[in-house]
């Protein structure tokens, strides 16, 4: 877009008005990623190297030392398996439920109300978030009243109460449906826009063809939102895989539930080659996700 | 239906958010919803009333409306563990007896321990629906005692009389969720308005000015939204503890500026290059130069973008949790004055659950009322995760 010549302005004028923002962005954005690239390749404080770390009895990958901690040590295949495992099972399973929330909710006469009761998880904070489902997983030994909501329900049907928050594996699951509660509501606020801007024509025409509804859904509409449901997965892929306090104010990490950003966090103070190191690892893994997404949005938006 | 499953859990949190700490640990929230009206009647009239009483004093050895009785056994395990040792010489004499199998012997207690509960003044059904405003105060002020805040004020106790001073001051001590609240607006409200500002400033210039290099600045500056700030936390840790600098409202500001600009710069670009260029134009042929043109025109223009970018920033600071905790360990915001009451014991829900709600009040107001713009917001600030 080019300036007519009735805006004149000095050669200093527009330098000075983006100075702060390029100051700013510089020190926060720019001078922290070139300097934890660079810590990641130091040692605990951050003032050797982090082939100091290296002893002769073990494997070592010299000035890399903390990506091999990153990508092999026992505690973070368990972190990276775990967020696999939100990607595998969260993921679908929240975008399945935005998407059936969407359709239905286009047929209900309350629709604005339930929309907004199941979006409503996403004003709260996500400390908040943990915490209402600490509750309702909530576990009384020894059996007597029961005071979380699922365990009293499992009681009142005569089955035992079960501890949700502290078995490895079963713990996961129940950290993924608070995951599912929260951004569900986002997916389906999305999917029902692109829904409703489906052009009637088609889907009467694919309704007077004799199309059931199952099939209308199957057939039609969702492959028509198919881009939208792309850029959905693909935003959530990036809010899993950078999540962090949802695990952290339900169990922190123990159980087995620790991912990648709760790894990050406790290891800041404590070894900060290793906690930068797994921030790059971070980086690497979120941006191909981020580039992708940002495209297809923009796609979307031209499209508009 | 779906929805009614979404209230659940929260409608579980605000119903605890008013219960004393008692009821909490002995009953779920739902009993609240309970038909008023004595419960256990049956089976104290059925296993107990025949020794001691309808009213539990038949025997005064073992006077059952006494509330030291009473609170010996705040559950039924263990009232069945004690009628199952010996009383006076042999186990205690039930007629009829018990259920043999631990559950359903369990199933009868429960009940006998409400009425006397009721008996004895201080719980059963009464207590169980009783929901007060006490846990908010609590919250409030930062009471981490064992009755409330009120209740230990009005009886002198001296451990409280040590902590708070007993007036309207302490809504403000540095424990409580009163001193988080503001600690949280002083956070949010200079970290949504300075990057909105600066974003202004030089969306402008981007938009309306000429310089060599302008498309390429924009386009790192925009991309540089790719960034997670996991990336910036260590580093700027420890710029801020060289400079003496931690913990600091200041540092924080910045911090979320920083963070905040890439997004704030491609809206407001986008959105001052959209407005018409004769407008621009014939304000600068009445003789303004820049500023007077940024300041009395692109800004006021531009309001409707700013609001949403104002009200999704502000929203994403107030639940911030990871940033506060780092940058802000020693003036808390509520998230982290949250996070800091949880006994992982579970022992004090009543107060965690009135600060969570205190917590929603300003989140829900904002979503409730402004819900076109929160949405417009997510909608776009979303790709940036």
């Amino acid at each position: 877009m080019s300036v007519s010549g009735v805006m004149k302005q000095g050669r200093v004028t527009p330098w000075l008005y983006v100075l702060p923002c390029l100051l700013v962005i510089g020190l926060f954005i720019l001078y922290p990623v070139v300097n934890t690239i660079a810590l990641s390749l130091r040692d605990r404080s951050g003032s050797e190297p982090a082939s100091v770390q290296c002893t002769s009895d073990r494997a070592c990958w010299g000035i890399l030392e903390n990506y091999r901690y990153a990508l092999t040590a026992p505690e973070m295949t368990t972190a990276l398996r775990n967020n696999a495992l939100w990607l595998v099972l969260m993921v679908p399973a929240t975008v399945g439920t935005g998407l059936a929330a969407a359709v239905l909710a286009d047929r209900v006469r309350y629709e604005t109300l339930v929309k907004s009761i199941i979006f409503m998880p996403m004003a709260i904070s996500f400390i908040g978030a943990g915490l209402i489902w600490r509750f309702v997983y909530d576990l009384q030994a020894g059996s007597g009243r029961q005071i979380g909501l699922l365990n009293a329900a499992l009681d009142g049907v005569g089955l035992d109460p079960v501890p949700w928050l502290s078995t490895p594996g079963l713990t996961n699951l129940a950290l993924m449906v608070v995951g599912l509660w929260l951004w569900a509501g986002f997916c389906m606020t999305i999917l029902s826009a692109a829904l409703k801007a489906l052009p009637a024509e088609v889907l009467e025409a694919a309704r007077v063809d004799g199309a059931t509804q199952w099939q209308l859904f199957r057939r039609v509409m969702v492959p028509m939102i198919l881009p939208t449901i792309t850029v959905v997965t693909t935003t959530l892929v990036i809010i899993v895989l950078k999540i962090f306090d949802i695990v952290f104010v339900m169990t922190n990490g123990n159980f087995a539930t620790e991912v990648i950003a709760n790894r990050m966090f406790n290891l800041i103070v404590t070894h900060v080659g290793r906690s930068t190191a797994i921030a790059v690892l971070l980086l690497l893994l979120t941006v191909p996700v981020m580039i992708f997404n940002v495209r297809r949005f923009r796609e979307q938006e031209e499209m508009r | 239906m779906l929805s009614l499953l979404w209230l659940a859990p929260t409608l579980g949190v605000f119903v605890t958010s008013f219960r004393s700490r008692e009821a909490v640990r002995t009953s779920g929230w739902w009993t609240v919803f309970s038909p008023a009206g004595a419960a256990g009647v049956p089976e104290y009239a059925t296993y107990c009333a025949g020794c001691h009483g309808d009213d539990g004093k038949a025997l005064p050895a073992a006077d059952l409306s006494g509330p030291d009785l009473v609170a010996r056994f705040p559950r039924s395990n263990r009232l069945l563990a004690a009628l199952r040792e010996e009383v006076n010489g042999g186990p205690h004499l039930i007629d009829p007896p018990l259920p043999a199998d631990a559950n359903g012997a369990l199933a009868v207690l429960a009940p006998i321990l409400e009425y006397m509960g009721e008996l004895s003044g201080g719980g059963g059904r009464a207590a169980q629906r009783a929901l007060s405003l006490r846990n908010y105060v609590d919250a409030l002020v930062g009471y981490r005692g064992t009755q409330n805040y009120l209740t230990d004020c009005e009886q002198r106790v001296p451990s409280a009389l040590a902590k708070f001073d007993c007036n309207l001051s302490d809504l403000l001590l540095p424990e409580g969720m009163g001193r988080a609240v503001l600690n949280t607006l002083a956070v949010a409200l200079p970290s949504s308005l300075l990057p909105i500002f600066l974003a202004a400033l030089a969306a402008y210039a981007f938009a309306w000015m000429e310089f060599p290099g302008r498309m390429w600045i924009f386009a790192v500056l925009v991309g540089l939204q790719i960034v997670p700030l996991q990336m910036a936390l260590v580093p700027i840790a420890r710029l801020y503890s060289d400079l003496g600098m931690q913990s600091t409202f200041v540092g924080i500001w910045l911090f979320h500026t920083g963070f905040g600009l890439p997004y704030a710069i491609y809206l407001m670009r986008n959105f001052l290059g959209s407005l018409p260029r004769e407008i621009f134009e014939s304000v600068h042929l009445d003789g303004a130069n820049h500023w007077t043109a940024f300041w009395r025109l692109a800004l006021p223009l531009s309001i409707p973008a700013i609001s949403s970018l104002g009200i999704f920033q502000f929203l994403w600071i107030w639940n911030d949790f990871l940033v506060a905790k780092i940058f802000l360990a020693r003036s808390p915001v509520i998230t982290v004055q949250i996070a800091n009451l949880i006994d992982p014991r579970g022992g004090n829900w009543h107060i965690l659950t009135g600060a969570a709600f205190l917590s929603f009040l300003v989140p829900m107001a904002v979503f409730f009322g402004l819900q076109r713009f929160f949405v417009r917001g997510l909608l776009a600030g979303s790709v940036k995760g």
